[in-house]
């Protein structure tokens, strides 16, 4: 899965596409707008915010005895539980376990985890068809693309594009689209529905995803607005979910905090339109066997840092992408990887390491603004996460990949930051020189170029003009002999 | 060493920054936020629940107990239902003034409820501040596959025992060994240019009915 292309390479192709960017404009201001009254209505949503925090802290630091207690309350409830140390054992898990059915199609929940794994290609290639149903994901997959968004992941498509890839495309996936299909939101989730209904009706056997896993019930849940997981979660006879570790709560009450700062937090609703939960399997209603994989694919890696830790409490609502500049322009598929915005710049590296040009450019892909920290309802830092990941690339050091401590090198792009820094503190800490290079800086002025040749930063920015005069020499001529206050 | 222990061990290894002597329950967590958002009236909180209900969509009736039959048949005949599921435990009365439409079985597969035009069924309880109904697979409410199936859902909320002001104040009051299905409105979807359309694959219409006495 993991892309090659850096940050800003794959921004640059981005930023040139008009209606990637008029859409992802539209729709993450729309959606900001909206958070904000949602999240107003609560007057104690800072404190419902800190318990979120506190909770999921309390879950990392204790995790693996949640997750013993978990796996022990599920299996009392009749569910299986799988331990999958990477994406190909989880992959090669589930694909095991459908086989065994003797099923040779899936029906999915949308699931962030498994487009971190890679499920749907994994299941490809052992003969297995998996079926996306949730609208968005459906377009996405009928258009052989790739989501952009947390929430909404096909918001890079307008509704004619849309229109287009259903009458082209759903004929060979099974029911097709009416020819005389408009563009019209609705008519185009009425042909959604009636495609997908063919496949629920028949459809053997699920994949989902989970938003939270409850330690002391062994309970799953599932947020979603379509009812295309009621569909999944209850019709199959046999239920595969698979789920990161960190998805733990300790207990049944504490969802009381999560099932207001998520749907708030993500479609500014009071309450999303469905939500289910489950323990194991009930006789004779729903799936008769039900299957959790517990995924690490990394997570252990993060946990091992304990500034860069507090990305695992991410609820996964996606309100920092929707208030993120960079996100807005950039668009989700520069983030090259299943978590796009702010949380993918600091969750990405972190779960694969930062040895690749991807990996390594996404803790840079933010002005340090600081909105995705004010937003996220579990409080998650990430402008100081994303510092501290800039450090690590540049300046290397110790780490852990795979469960073992690892002492990495400064990353190679980074000589001539590494340079700057060194330079700008040689000269703060001289102040003569400083202001003679000030000054030279100034005479000169006309002669200099208004971009960096050969720096990929400025390709798309012009160099701020150095003033006619500097801040200290001006600040002497007007105030001279002043204490400066 | 199998996948369990590797992962186990890296969690531990991974948290050698956490005291040995620390325990879960260490780890402060301030529950100072609040129970319910504000104070009312049994009258106000049954007031809330059907104003956020409709709010998002779901089309809200009142009636007393008494009235409950003729107003299910009314309902029933405006949305032009021939057939009708009722879990085995609605009360027969529900159903009193609508013998002319089919009763189909709970027991039916999701083919053939994917035939049927209506579900009938009451409820766990509802939340006020959220707008939402919580069905738990009770008797009255049935298989979840149930209230999935058909287009539409008639829910039976009694007022005021089966509503609750907020969030905590349900999540005490159900069960986790239940299968639960929460209901804020009828199924939804803002992916196509964030336009919302109603009903994608649950039932697209909801209508709540809100009973006393």
């Amino acid at each position: 899965m993991s892309d090659a292309t850096s940050f800003p390479q794959a921004a640059r192709v981005s930023v040139r596409n008009a209606q990637l960017r008029g859409n992802l404009r539209h729709a993450t201001h729309t959606i900001r707008a909206k958070r904000a009254k949602a999240v107003a209505e609560l007057a104690d949503w800072d404190r419902l915010r800190a318990a979120g925090a506190a909770i999921k802290d309390r879950t990392l630091r204790h995790l693996d005895d949640y997750l013993e207690q978990l796996e022990t309350a599920v299996t009392a409830a009749g569910g299986t539980v799988h331990w999958a140390v990477d994406a190909d054992e989880a992959n090669r898990i589930v694909t095991r376990l459908v086989k065994a059915t003797g099923e040779t199609e899936v029906v999915k929940v949308k699931s962030m985890v498994t487009q971190e794994i890679g499920l749907n290609e994994a299941l490809a290639a052992a003969g297995i068809r998996a079926y996306e149903t949730d609208l968005a994901e459906l377009i996405v997959q009928l258009g052989d693309d790739r989501p952009s968004h947390i929430l909404v992941p096909a918001i890079h498509r307008n509704r004619t594009e849309i229109r287009d890839i259903f009458r082209r495309q759903m004929g060979r996936w099974g029911r097709p689209a009416p020819q005389d299909l408009s563009d019209s939101p609705a008519e185009l989730a009425e042909a959604a529905r009636l495609h997908l209904r063919e496949k629920f009706l028949r459809a053997k056997v699920a994949v989902s995803g989970a938003n939270f896993m409850v330690a002391e019930t062994g309970t799953l849940v599932v947020v979603e607005s379509e009812g295309n997981g009621r569909m999944c979660l209850t019709l199959p006879e046999t239920l595969i979910s698979v789920v990161g570790i960190e998805k733990t709560v300790p207990t049944w009450r504490d969802l009381e905090v999560f099932l207001q700062l998520l749907p708030r937090s993500s479609t500014a609703e009071r309450m999303n339109p469905y939500t289910s939960t489950w323990t194991g399997t009930t006789d004779g209603d729903g799936p008769r066997e039900f299957h959790l994989v517990l995924l690490d694919n990394g997570r252990t890696d993060a946990l091992a840092d304990q500034v860069g830790r507090q990305a695992l409490r991410c609820i996964r609502c996606s309100a920092c992408l929707n208030v993120c500049p960079v996100y807005e322009r950039a668009g989700g598929h520069a983030y090259g990887s299943a978590y796009p915005g702010p949380i993918g710049a600091i969750l990405t590296p972190q779960l694969r390491g930062t040895a690749s040009a991807l990996e390594a450019s996404l803790p840079y892909a933010s002005s340090l603004c600081g909105a995705c920290y004010e937003v996220c309802p579990v409080a998650i830092d990430i402008p100081e996460v994303l510092v501290h990941l800039r450090e690590r690339v540049a300046e290397g050091g110790s780490t852990t990949r795979d469960g073992a401590r690892v002492t990495i090198k400064p990353a190679k792009g980074h000589a001539a930051e590494r340079a700057a820094m060194r330079a700008a503190r040689w000269a703060f800490e001289h102040p003569r020189a400083l202001r003679a290079g000030e000054r030279l800086a100034a005479r000169t002025r006309r002669a200099h170029p208004a971009r960096l040749p050969g720096l990929s930063w400025s390709a798309s920015r012009d160099l701020p003009t150095v003033p006619p005069e500097p801040f200290r020499d001006w600040w002497q001529r007007t105030h001279g002999g002043e204490e400066a206050k | 060493m199998s996948s369990r222990e590797t992962i186990l061990n890296r969690i531990r290894q991974a948290l050698t920054d956490v005291p040995l002597a620390e325990a879960a329950q260490d780890v402060t967590v301030d529950r100072s936020y609040l129970r319910r958002h504000g104070e009312r009236t049994p009258e106000q909180t049954a007031e809330l629940l059907a104003e956020n209900l409709a709010d998002y969509r779901a089309v809200v009736h009142r009636c007393t107990n008494a009235e409950l039959p003729a107003r299910i048949a009314s309902l029933l005949a405006a949305h032009g239902s021939r057939t009708v599921v009722a879990p085995a435990g609605v009360p027969a009365r529900w159903l009193a003034d609508s013998a002319d439409v089919e009763r189909v079985p709970e027991e039916s597969t999701a083919r053939q409820l994917d035939m049927v035009d209506t579900v009938v069924t009451g409820c766990a309880l509802a939340i006020a501040e959220t707008g939402t109904v919580v069905l738990d697979a009770s008797p009255d409410q049935g298989l979840r596959r149930v209230t999935l199936v058909p287009d539409h859902h008639i829910c039976v909320v009694r007022v005021p025992e089966q509503v609750v002001d907020s969030l905590p104040e349900a999540l005490e009051r159900l069960s986790p060994r239940r299968p639960l299905t929460w209901i804020s409105g009828p199924s939804a979807t803002s992916d196509i240019e964030l336009d919302r359309v109603e009903g994608v694959h649950g039932p697209r219409t909801l209508e709540v009915v809100l009973v006393r006495g």
